[in-house]
């Protein structure tokens, strides 16, 4: 089945190679994957798609917590949460199509970004299924050009599990600088 | 001021020191010392002569190799010898490129390593300079972590990072690369007392309820064994082993890398399970009930086939890696912690007891088919050799193998019963391993006998560090079982290819005159009766040594357990 796994990780460079190279080599495919800002400074939020079972699910998690610059992963996929996902879909058009497009558009709480003589560009979000389903309901026009962000997920209610307590924040540690004098 | 005495001080120091206006050549340095760190392995070169130049003012010794993947294994040798971090460095591109197969094997072999390599300055990154190359991306899978620093002032907060992931949670080998502007770049130098890095959280401490139920089936089993690996070593826990399997009369069967941890002569010691493991360990296994895996990870060369693997057995799974529990293998009680600590709370828990019936039968299935038979010969067999290597030192060294036959014979018939005093490259299984991490662990561990055991292909890998033992007068032993082949292949070839004995005869030079050219004082064996008095004189020469022993070509690692095969597929002897 597919999870939806939520990363909080370091805003660094290098980063995303990171995190992907250890998918690549281990193994694990990707449905999709995006990164963008949080709230808190210095930390980028990433949600993924994976699909597996469990187990394989669980060891992806696991594997992805041994990289330093991950601070935080959370598996959403037993949660009460909103999923969605933005499109940009541009849709051949006449003057015989567009008004019934518009229709579509209306049922579907999408909106017109622009228009030419013999296309509309559409923007939806919502969860994948409604955009499957206004894509199967455009294609008889004829889409040009779409692009999808693949998933970004929160949790319902209160505090959610995917973010930092300040605690988390600012974690130091005092390494004892020296190591144990040869201990066999 | 004695190294000792620099670094005790520095050991106590709570507030930092007034700034000073150093370089990051300086930099670097001046973290190593006063991370504890006394030898490091390395090569020069353009991109870390600033570095290199800084070198004289510190009281450290550098270990010039012949090759850098000779670095790398050395300083992995003195880190796996000490539980140190050991340190290599290379200069930008090929000396980084050389470094590779070390890093790998370091991480596969959980050794901590601090890896320092040297870049161009940082306004020619990507523009595909002379010896550049990115070093950690390619070294971004066989690394713990890695670093590319390219603003002195992170310098030094950086490397004691880099010395603390290394060393914590699962040690593992770390990368810096610093370019050279950065080494001439300069900072005001503060001794970063903390680090901050809250990605990084090793769970240390066993969660009580899980050790309460790992003693609770611990407590209930009929046929209880422990198969202890490499993190029983890692971590030191010789002690709390051996007070948990006396305490509660538990059979301990070792993975390869697990040799040493536990006594072989103790009469709970059942010695090595899987692929070239003893008939009885890996029968134990197949047949047990609760399978106790300390710092182990279940590799396909323990298990075999994984359907096929431990089929009556409930299993326990210690490890400090999270990522290893259900990696493998499904475990009905995962203690996620460092081993010598879960351990230590796991022997109050379990109730004192034997499992007489289970050991003996153990022990009568070690009488049907012994490990330690080796077949009369008029020949200078290699598991012989292995055998008297043992007599003449007592079990009082500590063996460095190589990767093939010999690393196997060395494992199964020398008998281990000094901590961590079985090195070898085990993961990766990289030939050209023992020789120069002999090196290591004879500088860690100067009062050691340190023998290397190495064959005839593998020396050729990495033989030029015998250039390095002559000039560093690094008195370790050398031991080539010479067959004429590379025997691990011959053996599959002859196994499973219809005896195509496809590229694996190889020659090799005459070592004793190779030696004398290098000032090396060698011998080269051929019949039996030299053999015994050649390893005396090498024990008694104060100083490097090598042997060649010319044994019999087509001998064969026995048991096996072809690859793909249960453990109960193993295959006991020569079926003529």
């Amino acid at each position: 089945m597919k999870h939806t796994i939520v990363a909080l990780l370091e805003d660094h460079p290098g980063v995303l190679n990171r995190v992907v190279s250890m998918f690549r080599r281990r193994n694990f495919n990707i449905e999709s994957l995006t990164v963008g800002h949080t709230d808190q400074p210095g930390v980028s939020r990433m949600t993924i798609v994976v699909e597996g079972t469990d187990t394989h699910v669980e060891q992806v998690t696991k594997q992805m917590h041994k990289i330093i610059d991950v601070l935080k992963i959370t598996d959403l996929t037993a949660e009460k949460s909103v999923i969605s996902e933005l499109s940009l879909i541009k849709v051949s058009t006449n003057s015989a199509s567009r008004s019934e497009i518009i229709q579509l558009v209306d049922i579907y709480k999408a909106r017109i970004v622009d228009v030419s003589a013999d296309s509309l560009m559409l923007e939806v979000t919502g969860p994948e299924e409604k955009i499957d389903s206004l894509v199967s309901l455009l294609r008889p026009f004829g889409i040009k050009e779409m692009v999808r962000t693949g998933r970004v997920a929160m949790v319902r209610g209160g505090s959610g599990p995917t973010r930092l307590s300040d605690d988390d924040l600012e974690v130091r540690y005092r390494p004892n600088n020296r190591q144990s004098k040869v201990a066999v | 001021m004695s190294i000792e005495q620099i670094t005790k001080n520095h050991a106590t120091e709570t507030v930092p020191a007034p700034p000073r206006l150093l370089k990051g050549a300086q930099i670097i340095w001046e973290v190593l010392q006063r991370e504890g760190v006394e030898t490091v392995f390395g090569y020069p070169g353009g991109r870390v002569l600033p570095m290199y130049h800084a070198l004289a003012e510190y009281p450290i010794r550098h270990i010039l190799v012949r090759h850098e993947q000779g670095a790398g294994f050395a300083a992995s040798g003195y880190a796996r010898a000490t539980g140190k971090v050991g340190v290599c460095v290379g200069t930008s591109g090929p000396g980084a490129t050389n470094l590779v197969t070390a890093i790998a094997d370091a991480m596969m072999d959980s050794v901590p390593m601090v890896a320092i390599t040297g870049q161009v300055a940082t306004n020619l990154i990507g523009k595909d300079a002379f010896q550049e190359i990115d070093a950690t991306g390619i070294t971004l899978p066989i690394t713990k972590h890695n670093w590319l620093v390219t603003d002195v002032a992170d310098l030094a907060r950086v490397i004691r990072e880099a010395f603390y992931v290394a060393s914590t949670g699962r040690p593992g080998p770390v990368l810096i690369d610093i370019p050279s502007d950065v080494q001439l770049a300069e900072t005001q130098f503060t001794w970063p007392i903390e680090v901050r890095m809250r990605g990084y959280r090793p769970t240390v401490h066993g969660n009580v309820r899980q050790i309460r139920a790992a003693a609770e089936l611990i407590n209930t089993a009929k046929k209880p064994i422990v198969v202890a690996g490499h993190g029983v070593v890692i971590s030191r826990a010789f002690e709390e082993l051996r007070e948990l399997a006396e305490k509660a009369g538990l059979p301990v069967i070792t993975t390869l890398h697990g040799i040493s941890s536990f006594p072989e002569s103790h009469e709970l010691s059942f010695g090595m399970l899987g692929m070239h493991g003893s008939a009885y360990a890996n029968r134990a296994v197949q047949e047990c009930d609760l399978f106790i895996g300390i710092g182990m990870r279940f590799d396909d060369r323990v298990t075999g086939k994984i359907s096929g693997f431990a089929p009556n057995a409930r299993i326990i799974h210690i490890d400090v890696d999270p990522a290893e529990i259900g990696k493998n293998v499904r475990t009905f009680t995962p203690i996620v912690g460092d081993v010598k600590g879960v351990l230590a709370a796991l022997v109050p828990a379990v109730e004192a007891k034997r499992h007489d019936e289970w050991v003996e039968q153990i022990r009568e299935w070690r009488r049907a088919v012994p490990m330690t038979y080796i077949r009369e010969s008029e020949e200078v067999l290699p598991q012989w050799v292995i055998r008297q290597l043992y007599e003449v030192t007592g079990g009082d060294a500590i063996i460095v193998a190589d990767v093939g036959q010999h690393q196997m014979w060395a494992a199964q018939h020398f008998w281990f019963d000094k901590p961590n005093s079985y090195i070898t490259s085990g993961g990766l299984g990289s030939m050209g391993f023992a020789l120069p991490a002999g090196m290591g662990v004879k500088l860690a561990r100067p009062d050691e006998n340190v023998w290397v055991v190495v064959g005839d292909g593998g020396i050729q890998m990495t033989m030029m560090e015998l250039g390095t033992i002559a000039a560093e007068r690094i008195a370790v032993k050398v031991a080539v079982i010479n067959n004429g082949y590379l025997g691990m292949v011959r053996q599959w070839q002859e196994f499973f290819y219809g005896r195509r004995y496809s590229a694996s005869p190889i020659t090799t030079p005459d070592f004793v005159k190779l030696c004398d050219a290098y000032g090396i004082p060698a011998r080269r064996i051929t019949e039996k009766s030299q053999v015994r008095p050649a390893l005396e004189a090498a024990m008694a020469h104060d100083g490097p040594m090598l042997l060649e022993f010319v044994v019999a070509e087509e001998e064969n690692v026995y048991p096996m357990v072809p690859s793909g095969g249960s453990l109960s597929d193993i295959i006991i002897e020569p079926s003529n």
